[in-house]
């Protein structure tokens, strides 16, 4: 009987130690810093140990976790507002770069049209792909870095944001539509430039 | 008639879609522009796929397990 808990518990252990990377560049996307992305990972794991001592082993473990990982992650980022660390910003000064890829009349100007990625699926599962997008979310302005992951890695509604950040939902529209064109033009040259 | 869209104004339609429904006018309007637009074509489409980005993440998470037990001997 004493035996089976102790295996269950180092494979536990040695699951939450395999995922554990993946889960601090997660939360690092997401608060910008990275002793505070340990941190959440960690209260995340903690809280995981504790609610689940009679671990089975059982699949979809890793995906549980990461949903408590993503309550820390909102507690982390409500302490970082709470503290002044992050004064989420109506506007933000990247009307330039977002102009950049238009002509005045409207068009894509002519070096930011954008091209093929190839297979949707064949670029989500490149780890090349994954350290590009890292690097380019890292290049984004805080804001928009800090909304764009809310809304598309956290899963939070634009209304859910508002309340997270105190913005107008009209503005998290406008700087989620910025960070979507800042990301793709940065990711676009990267992904592009080493394959060619 | 409704005025003929550009791209700038059509990827504002593109992300908004990502985030809530668009009314009947503004999909029409998108629909025509990508229908004449290759580019924008193209941009929708990685709209769509940083759109998945969340999702992946979560398989991502799985598979570290996947590699971790077929490097144990197990099978999954
Ligand atoms: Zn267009």
């Amino acid at each position: 009987m004493q035996q089976i808990t102790t295996e269950g518990n180092q494979e536990r252990m040695q699951r939450l130690v395999a995922v554990r990377p993946r889960l601090i560049s997660f939360a690092r996307l997401q608060l910008r810093d990275l002793a505070r992305a340990e941190d959440a990972v960690q209260e995340a794991i903690e809280a995981a140990i504790e609610k689940d001592d009679t671990f089975a082993g059982r699949s979809g473990y890793e995906t549980w976790v990461f949903g408590i990982l993503k309550y820390k992650i909102l507690d982390s980022l409500r302490a970082q507002r709470r503290e002044g660390w992050w004064q989420p910003l109506d506007e933000e000064l990247d009307e330039a770069a977002i102009d950049r890829q238009f002509q005045k009349n409207g068009r894509w100007d002519q070096e930011a049209r954008p091209s093929d990625w190839g297979d949707p699926e064949t670029t989500l599962h490149s780890e090349r792909f994954w350290k590009i997008f890292d690097l380019c979310m890292t290049a984004l302005p805080d804001t928009a870095a800090r909304v764009f992951s809310l809304r598309e890695l956290m899963g939070l509604s634009t209304e859910d944001i508002c309340r997270e950040t105190g913005l107008k939902q009209n503005n998290c529209w406008v700087i989620l539509h910025r960070a979507r064109l800042r990301l793709r033009a940065c990711i676009e040259r990267d992904w592009l430039a080493e394959e060619a | 008639m409704f005025k003929m869209m550009m791209c700038k104004e059509a990827t504002h339609l593109m992300s908004k879609r990502l985030d809530v429904p668009l009314t009947f006018q503004e999909k029409l309007s998108l629909k025509v522009h990508l229908a004449m637009c290759s580019y924008c074509t193209q941009c929708n489409q990685q709209f769509s796929l940083l759109h998945e980005t969340g999702k992946q993440y979560e398989k991502l998470i799985e598979r570290d397990i996947v590699t971790l037990s077929s490097g144990s001997g197990d099978s999954r």
